[in-house]
């Protein structure tokens, strides 16, 4: 550690040889001590699984020229609220933002971790990774997570980025063990996701606008907050609303807290009028 | 048969192959406009870069021998991905990049028989145009505190002066890179053209959110250099009456 830090220093010999472009396995050389996922975690039983609140519920889907991810804002430790407030949404780089549901205190460490290698391999090569490239790199590390998994400390995260090669939104989705799923037009994940899809499956259609994006998310994270007691719904007391960011050609875009209390006030009074929210034509 | 070589002796023979060699290479300017800082290299090449970001609010620039510095470049991204990794993205500066690079430069400089012919800098676009930094680190290890602009590289000299005469901290990014074009159009003693294509432009710009570096290349570019030429044609009778002044 205190040669890896020695600011006033010169740099060790491990920074000065030419090796990977991965900062993870450079960190493995280095300081192995600051990479999650290497720990050994005790014996402790279902217990454990308590350690770290569960971050819940992501939606993403994709208009024409983008992708919009969003997510709510609670975070439960059994049925006890942890967190009303929390940002389950990570802008990895540019083009590509990582959402994650599980293990909140892994997935952060993850989605941390993510964000540095994307940026590390972009500096050191000098142009970025494809997005198929982010979202196998992703897979590996979710791979690298197994052993906690096992233990009850499960992270599944979400990828969209904007692809530059084929000018529009994705989706990857991941499994415990790393297995990478491209999903189409819209996904769901965290304990309010069956609501969500659910809602998402009426709302969306192919030719959406980024703004009408928006408003299909929000309203399936109203849904999921309806019947999930570990989603959190739009908070107008406490001004608490889901957070959503934009990803198009522009890059990516957090929409200001304004713009998203607009929308979710919006979806709140007129579920006054109608509580279970805009239905779908029979045929 | 070992023989006696004063230390003196050894240090200025090496300070005068570093220099020389440096000198071999095209020139480099760094300087500052209204919106951050601007870095501009003549290099023909469009993948090998000289001028590169180091982390948010940091870029590195350089002369002299590629192998050298994109050494030392990718040292210093390791550095400060490492440490923002560790502690905070706010945890890493350019002063602690510009020190690093000090140490690793002197040290190689006093310790090995050749010393490396670079020499780089280390800008840092802060929240205020106050708070900007920017280092020059030569081959010795020595570093200064830029204030407003420097030019390393080939004819650094002519390139600096040039600079100086038509440097404004307030000029647009266009004003700015038509200062540096001008300036390094001074290289080997005479006024050369400076094409697009031979220019590797980029800038940290203090707006941007996030990562503050960026190139400015393709039409972007072009569009800046037909900018800065159109503002510059009312003024161009004082230019020349300077230029002929020069020779």
């Amino acid at each position: 550690m205190s040669e890896t830090f020695d600011g006033g220093g010169r740099l060790p010999a491990a920074f000065m040889t030419p090796g990977t472009s991965s900062f993870t396995d450079f960190l493995r050389e280095v300081n192995p001590d600051l990479l999650p996922g290497l720990r050994d975690v005790p014996q402790g039983g279902s217990s454990a699984q308590h350690l770290t609140p569960e971050a819940t519920t992501i939606v993403a889907l994709t208009f024409p020229g983008g992708a919009v991810l969003a997510g709510d804002r609670r975070a439960t430790a059994g049925n006890v609220i942890a967190h009303r407030d929390m940002d389950k949404l990570y802008r990895a780089d540019e083009f590509s933002a990582i959402a994650i549901a599980g293990a909140a205190g892994v997935g952060i460490e993850l989605a941390k971790l993510f964000q540095v290698e994307l940026e590390h391999y972009e500096k050191m090569e000098g142009h970025s990774l494809s997005l198929e490239g982010k979202a196998n790199k992703l897979a590996t590390m979710i791979r690298g997570n197994l052993a906690m998994a096992l233990q009850g400390f499960v992270v599944l995260p979400l990828l969209v980025g904007y692809d530059e090669a084929d000018r529009a939104g994705r989706i990857f989705s991941y499994d415990p063990v790393g297995g990478r799923y491209e999903e189409h037009r819209f996904h769901s994940i965290g304990s309010g996701s069956v609501y969500a899809s659910g809602a998402l499956k009426k709302l969306f259609t192919d030719g959406l606008t980024r703004d009408d994006a928006v408003t299909a998310a929000v309203q399936s994270l109203y849904d999921a907050a309806d019947d999930d007691a570990a989603t959190g719904g739009p908070d107008v007391h406490r001004k608490i609303y889901p957070l959503v960011d934009v990803i198009t050609e522009e890059g990516h875009r957090r929409l200001p807290n304004d713009e998203i209390a607009e929308v979710a006030e919006a979806i709140v009074r007129a579920r006054s009028e109608r509580p279970e929210g805009p239905t779908a034509p029979l045929r | 048969m070992p023989f006696y070589v004063s230390p003196e002796q050894s240090m200025k023979d090496k300070a005068d192959y570093a220099r020389k060699g440096i000198a071999r290479g095209r020139s480099a300017v760094v300087l500052r406009y209204d919106g951050g800082i601007l870095l501009v290299a003549d290099n023909m090449s469009r993948t090998l870069h000289k001028i590169s970001e180091l982390y948010d609010r940091i870029a590195f620039a350089a002369v002299g021998r590629y192998n050298e510095f994109e050494n030392l470049r990718q040292a210093g991204v390791k550095f400060a991905d490492v440490r923002g990794y560790a502690y905070d993205r706010r945890d890493v500066n350019g002063r602690m990049l510009a020190n690093a690079y000090a140490q690793t430069l002197g040290a190689v400089f006093s310790e090995s028989s050749k010393p490396w012919e670079v020499e780089i800098v280390v800008a840092e676009v802060g929240e205020t145009a106050d708070s900007d930094q920017i280092y020059r680190v030569t081959f010795d290890g020595s570093v200064v505190d830029e204030r407003d602009f420097v030019a390393m590289g080939g004819s650094a000299d002519r390139v600096s002066t040039s600079l100086k005469e038509h440097f404004d901290k307030d000029a647009s990014l266009a004003g700015a890179l038509a200062a540096a074009m001008h300036a390094l159009a001074q290289e080997g003693g005479e006024q050369r053209d400076i094409e697009a294509s031979s220019l590797e432009v980029a800038v940290l710009e203090r707006e941007r959110e996030h990562r503050k570096f960026r190139r400015v290349q393709g039409d972007r570019l072009n569009r800046l250099i037909e900018e800065g030429k159109a503002a510059e044609e009312p003024a161009a009778g004082g230019d020349d009456a300077g230029d002929s002044d020069d020779s």
